[in-house]
């Protein structure tokens, strides 16, 4: 129970940030010129100004913005998250569509870059400064400086192009008919190389912090003490290294989830996925502001529940932090 | 896919084709049924209804599930679709047509004159871009029997006029499905289309896809695919991987990028060209903001004309795709082009500089004449080459020019609602006659924020006039002699500069048959479409 009282209490914490962003977010894009109606309009390839003034009034453009502010806020408050202009139906139903490729996507990309970040690390410390080390460290290094849309494009032209193993891009063969684990394992094929070019950066922090931690945490007394009473190497590094070294690797899946959705911008545009990521960044172009308030909104959300569940897995991991919360 | 594929080659009789290459040939001469067709789907919009919104994006889908009274044949003349013949009173104010019978809904309900009334009248007259320009002295439209619609105008309307503005801007929507539904524009149905052509609308994944299966009641008889599927595709890279991956067909209008589009033109297995893109022409534009009033002297703008190399700029930015334009019409206009022997603006860069001295601009500090802020509008990369162009070409006569680069609705805001520009460039797109299109663009007394209109300032009393008379001129050669002083007027007096003319480009399988066969062929229904294997 003392873990929910900690999660309720970091969410009263959180709302007051929450809508001091949103404010922000919605004030700043007052400065960009021209509003959904002239995104419409350039859409349409045109229209007369009597056109443009009728759906001014009918989004509620024509009023000013503290209006607009003042109303939005209220229904916020109300949990409608509002109506999107340009995709014509509720915001909620909008974000509700593009949140599954998201959350697949970060899922998997966070699982690998953390799985074998984590392998990686610790094959790393336990060589350390021979050549498993230098190798693992030097390849973990170029996936940390390639920018991540190139490694996709690359990916891309290699695996797709010219070998044809996995598909460009989608999140399925629309043109296969498969049904039941078929469609299961043709939208993992889908995810193969999306998910290599948003993890490798991730994977490549999490292999350094891993041996970083277990190379701190094998010179520590209590390691020395159970080499001492004759434990073996594996067991050793399972039961007493491994899970201390894991916590700055849990900290930083915390601190990643965010940096993650703003990667998955560039992610969802080269492999053209239908995800949050797009979909803010289209928003924008459309000066759609509900809905990219709504998707800060999600996102924010998305964030708080990760870091719970961080707390969750932190207390497990190491009792003494919620004895002494 | 590669398992899908072979699969379905198995079970298609094509397979001996394949093996035996001398009948392959022969094997393609007939169309194969079935297959399914994916095109790349670069901007989603808000809604599908034709109806409602002209746009090239609205008509690459739901051209295939609705469909227009009229469209073009391969020559460029009308030929009827849900029309079959037109007649108009000599006084060019009451326009009737015959409709066509035994068509019917998506949904099973007969298309009749009550689903033309409603659509010209509440839809048209009401919301559509373009359309509402086109029909604002339609008054009504008169329904004496099911197959007969009788349009009733206030001035007169040029037949020629109307049926080359009806294949974009007279698609008819099912009256059931819209009347007594609330506000047209919110309507479901915009979003999930009805229609009655060869394809039926089956699923809008936003973000992803739509799909549409062959409609087997279509009354010219089943088309030949199965299938098409639109894919939601916003990066042009990614477009282009894909395509060469084999997951797209087709991506129509130039939504590649240039190099890419080059690039796949030398690979066999695909087609690229502007063929079949002849009515969606288009020009590149220099607008001048004649507020300003170093731009309202006509030596000022000639100077700046004639300072900008375009053969230069064509040769090496755009390649095959583009050629000198001569004006407003462009040259694929065979109705309305009145050649290229009106005033023109060749490169002259000494003429540039005389001009400038005429004008009383002389060199100040650093030898800068005047200082001018272009904006370009953000869509395809060839309009933001060409401002780079520009400002490196005026800099070289002394004229200071900073691009302002904004986003789509950025753009639209700062030019046309607020004039906060000096220079403005983007695309002219010429809609088969210039009254539907062009003419907008130079006539006066345009309300300010209706984009893509005369919003430079420009107010021209003898050109208004001959805009006025052409777009109610009932005679065919009398209405082409005023467009020809129409253009001999706006080229001499510079009002807005287009030297630089394009069609769209078309990159598709070479397995694809019957394509690019009508010069809207992207927007048009692919009724007979198939493809090889």
């Amino acid at each position: 129970m003392r873990i929910f009282s900690l999660a309720g209490r970091r969410l009263a914490a959180s709302i007051p940030t929450l809508f001091l962003i949103l404010i922000g977010v919605f004030l700043l894009l007052q400065f960009a010129p021209g509003d959904t109606v002239d995104a419409m309009m350039a859409q349409m390839g045109g229209g007369d100004a009597k056109t443009a003034e009728d759906l001014r009034r009918f989004y509620g453009l024509d009023l000013s913005v503290s209006a607009q502010l003042g109303s939005y806020l209220w229904r916020l408050v109300r949990f409608d998250l509002g109506f999107s202009a340009i995709y014509g139906k509720p915001v909620a139903t909008v974000i509700a569509e593009r949140l599954p490729a998201t959350i697949l996507l970060m899922t998997a990309s966070l699982s690998f870059a953390f799985f074998f970040g984590l392998i990686l690390g610790v094959v790393a410390a336990r060589g350390v400064n021979k050549w498993p080390d230098t190798l693992i460290s030097t390849v973990g290094l170029i996936f940390y400086a390639t920018p991540s849309f190139w490694f996709g494009l690359m990916a891309i032209v290699v695996f797709s192009i010219y070998l044809q193993w996995l598909p460009a891009g989608g999140l399925s063969d629309i043109t296969s008919t498969a049904t039941g684990i078929w469609a299961v394992l043709d939208t993992a094929r889908h995810l193969v190389l999306p998910t290599l070019t948003l993890g490798l950066i991730f994977l490549a922090i999490y292999l350094r912090i891993m041996r970083a931690s277990m190379l701190e945490v094998l010179n520590l007394d209590f390691v020395r003490t159970a080499r001492s009473k004759g434990l073996d190497e594996t067991r050793i590094i399972t039961r007493h290294v491994l899970r201390n070294a894991l916590l700055p690797m849990v900290t930083l899946i915390g601190l990643q989830a965010g940096t993650m959705l703003g990667g998955s911008v560039v992610v969802e545009s080269v492999f053209s996925l239908p995800g949050l990521g797009r979909l803010a960044y289209e928003s924008v172009v459309q000066r759609d502001l509900n809905t990219l308030l709504g998707i800060i909104f999600v996102s924010a959300l998305l964030v708080i529940t990760v870091n719970f569940i961080v707390d969750l897995i932190y207390a497990r991991l190491d009792p003494r932090i919620t004895s002494g919360a | 896919m590669n398992f899908t594929r072979r699969a379905a080659l198995m079970t298609s009789a094509a397979i001996a084709a394949n093996v035996v290459d001398p009948f392959k040939a022969f094997a393609q001469q007939t169309p194969r049924k079935g297959g399914v067709f994916v095109v790349h789907y670069g901007a989603e919009q808000r809604q599908l209804n034709p109806s409602l919104q002209a746009s090239t994006g609205v008509y690459i889908i739901s051209g295939k599930i609705l469909e227009p009274l009229v469209d073009l044949d391969a020559a460029g003349n009308p030929v009827g679709v849900l029309a079959t013949s037109w007649e108009s009173t000599p006084d060019g104010k009451t326009i009737t047509f015959k409709l066509r019978q035994g068509v019917t809904w998506h949904d099973g309900k007969p298309f009749t004159s009550a689903d033309v009334q409603f659509t010209a009248m509440e839809m048209w007259k009401k919301i559509l871009n373009y359309g509402s320009t086109l029909q604002l002295f339609l008054t009504a439209v008169d329904t004496p029997d099911p197959h007969t619609a009788i349009f009733r105008y206030e001035r007169p309307m040029p037949l020629n006029l109307l049926l080359r503005a009806l294949p974009d801007l007279g698609y008819i929507s099912p009256r059931h499905l819209y009347e007594g539904k609330g506000d047209i524009r919110q309507n479901p149905v915009n979003l999930a289309p009805v229609g009655t052509g060869p394809f039926k609308f089956v699923q809008y994944e936003r973000g992803q896809h739509i799909i549409a299966d062959r409609h087997d009641g279509y009354w010219k008889g089943p088309a030949n695919l199965d299938r098409i599927v639109w894919r939601v595709i916003t990066d042009r890279a990614a477009a282009a991987a894909q395509m060469e991956a084999g997951q797209l067909h087709y991506s129509p209008f130039s939504g590649l990028t240039i190099s890419d589009m080059a690039r796949l033109g030398k690979d066999p297995r695909f087609v690229v060209s502007t063929k079949g893109n002849e009515g969606n022409a288009r020009t590149n534009t220099l607008e001048f903001n004649f507020r300003r009033k170093e731009l309202a002297d006509i030596k000022v703008r000639q100077a700046i004309a004639h300072a900008i190399n375009v053969p230069f700029f064509i040769e090496n930015f755009l390649g095959d795709f583009a050629k000198l334009g001569t004006g407003p019409i462009p040259s694929v206009s065979t109705d309305f082009y009145p050649g290229a022997n009106t005033p023109q603006y060749p490169y002259d860069k000494a003429k540039a500089i005389k001009l400038l001295d005429e004008a009383g601009l002389r060199p100040g500090a650093g030898g800068t004449r005047l200082s001018l802020r272009l904006l370009p509008a953000p869509w395809g990369e060839d309009v933001s080459l060409w401002a780079t162009f520009i400002q490196q070409s005026l800099g070289e006569v002394g004229i200071r020019v900073e691009v302002v680069r904004n986003d789509g609705g950025g753009f639209l805001k700062s030019v046309y609602a607020d004039h906060a520009f000096d220079l403005a460039t983007g695309w002219h797109q010429y809609r088969n006659d210039p009254a539907v299109s062009t003419t907008v663009w130079y006539r006066s007394g345009q309300p300010a924020g209706a984009p893509w209109t005369n919003q430079w300032g420009v107010a021209d009393a003898t050109l208004d006039k001959i805009i006025d008379d052409a777009a109610t001129e009932v005679d065919p050669a009398k209405r082409k002699a005023l467009y020809a002083d129409f253009v001999k007027r706006a080229n001499g007096e510079l009002m807005i500069w287009m030297p630089i003319e394009q069609i769209f480009v078309t990159v598709i399988t070479a397995k694809a048959r019957n394509h690019s066969n009508t010069p809207r062929w992207g927007s048009s229904s692919w009724h007979d479409l198939w493809l090889a294997e």
